[in-house]
């Protein structure tokens, strides 16, 4: 087994998760990244979107979260997310955001249909 | 001399003020312990958030181009003051030590002939400017229905603090709150919001390998909003502490001046009590020995 990731998951309220990881997907502004162990040191800013944990090397997603943007920092020893809002995707209430979501179309609020789109396609995903 | 019964009626007024301060000052601890807790998750947060400035802040040069929320206008005319208090009294000095200090750095700004603008989170350190300098009050933010501080109620003011400034209103943003040190001493601070005071001297030379995606300027204009949303929080959270430590500390000086006062009523109920049993018995024998 390799090394693994020190993965760190922070919102302004509490720490929602630290863990040894094996790779995180994190949404980029430009792109998708993966992050493993030994990642050259980067800062990314991110767009509303799923992080992916994979706790076993090569294994699937085992756990994601809803990031409603945030930043996302690598350094030598690991990663750290600071998220202003983070939601377990499995406790997304679909019929909720869908309902949001024709509100939002209704109202034009890009920001908040942009938003909302992306968490309908994190829990499709 | 207050009759007998004015001095029992006054004992159980005391002994039930007692109860009450007793009372507020248990809720107020356990609350205290709560808010701590709250504070104490936060730290995380806010410590990246710091070292993250930090480090952009040694690859940024502050130029005309830069973020406005960190170059400021290149004015310093216009102060608003961001007075955070809490929205309930009877904490002790809690209130007015952040009041005083507000009207202090206030008084400093209008004799240098600065404008000054006011906005206040929480009502309890408005009244006393009401009074005196109601036209430069420009908003109240009304926490009353906060019963726990979250990052989204901070959003909300720090969001408000960048709208007005960016519509011009002013130049320069402090921020009142009080720091909390412990349950007996809570200092209130001020605090420079925007421009940004960036801490001085990362450690450039650990990140001059670090990548930057988009880049720099863009990540530094999208984390000063937050940045300041972050500081508003943490004040809001050192305050909601401070208050509560306050009020604890308050109401336990209270109790105790109650079980004073409760004493020396009970001294002198008694006294007057043997002083009228004694004039009595005085009545009775001189009585008697005239027969």
């Amino acid at each position: 087994m390799a090394e693994l990731l020190d993965f760190e998951l922070v919102s302004p309220e509490r720490r929602l998760a630290k863990a040894k990881v094996a790779m995180v997907v994190v949404p980029g502004v430009e792109g998708d990244f993966g992050v493993l162990p030994g990642h050259a040191p980067m800062m990314s800013t991110i767009r509303p979107g799923a992080i992916a944990i994979h706790e076993a090397d090569g294994g699937p997603a085992t756990q994601r979260f809803f990031i409603d943007g945030g930043f996302a920092e690598v350094t030598e020893t690991g990663l750290t997310i600071l998220a202003e809002k983070a939601t377990p995707v499995a406790e997304i209430d679909v019929a909720a955001v869908a309902t949001q979501l024709a509100a939002a179309r209704q109202a034009g609020d890009d920001a908040a249909i942009a938003r909302l789109e992306a968490m309908q396609a994190a829990v499709t995903n | 001399m207050p009759s007998l019964k004015s001095l029992k009626m006054r004992i159980t007024s005391v002994k039930s003020t007692q109860k009450i301060t007793k009372a507020m000052k248990m809720v107020a601890a356990a609350k205290l312990r709560r808010a701590q807790e709250a504070a104490e998750a936060a730290r995380p947060y806010s410590v990246r958030m710091a070292a993250v400035m930090a480090s952009l802040a040694s690859r940024v040069t502050v130029g005309p181009e830069s973020p406005r929320l960190l170059a400021g206008t290149g004015k310093d005319q216009v102060h608003l003051l961001v007075v955070c208090s809490s929205e309930r009294g009877l904490a002790g000095g809690f209130n007015s030590n952040i009041a005083k200090l507000a009207r202090r750095t206030m008084d400093e700004l209008l004799a240098q002939g600065k404008t000054v603008k006011l906005l206040f989170v929480g009502k309890k350190a408005r009244a006393p400017f009401a009074r005196t300098h109601k036209d430069l009050i420009v908003g109240t933010v009304d926490m009353t229905h906060i019963k726990n501080v979250g990052f989204a109620d901070a959003k909300s003011v720090a969001d408000e603090v960048v709208a007005r400034f960016e519509a011009g209103e002013f130049d320069v943003a402090h921020l009142f709150f009080s720091t909390f040190k412990s349950a007996l001493t809570q200092e209130p601070t001020r605090l420079q919001i925007i421009p940004a005071a960036l801490p001085a001297g990362g450690a450039a030379g650990a990140d001059a390998s670090v990548e930057y995606e988009p880049d720099e300027e863009s990540i530094l204009a999208d984390l000063l909003p937050k940045n300041l949303a972050v500081q508003v929080f943490r004040a809001l959270l050192e305050n909601a502490a401070s208050e509560q430590g306050s009020r604890m500390t308050a109401m336990d000086s209270a109790t105790r001046n109650a079980g004073d006062m409760i004493n020396k009523l009970s001294i002198t109920y008694n006294r007057t009590r043997q002083a009228a049993i004694t004039k009595e018995l005085i009545e009775i024998i001189s009585g008697a020995e005239a027969l």
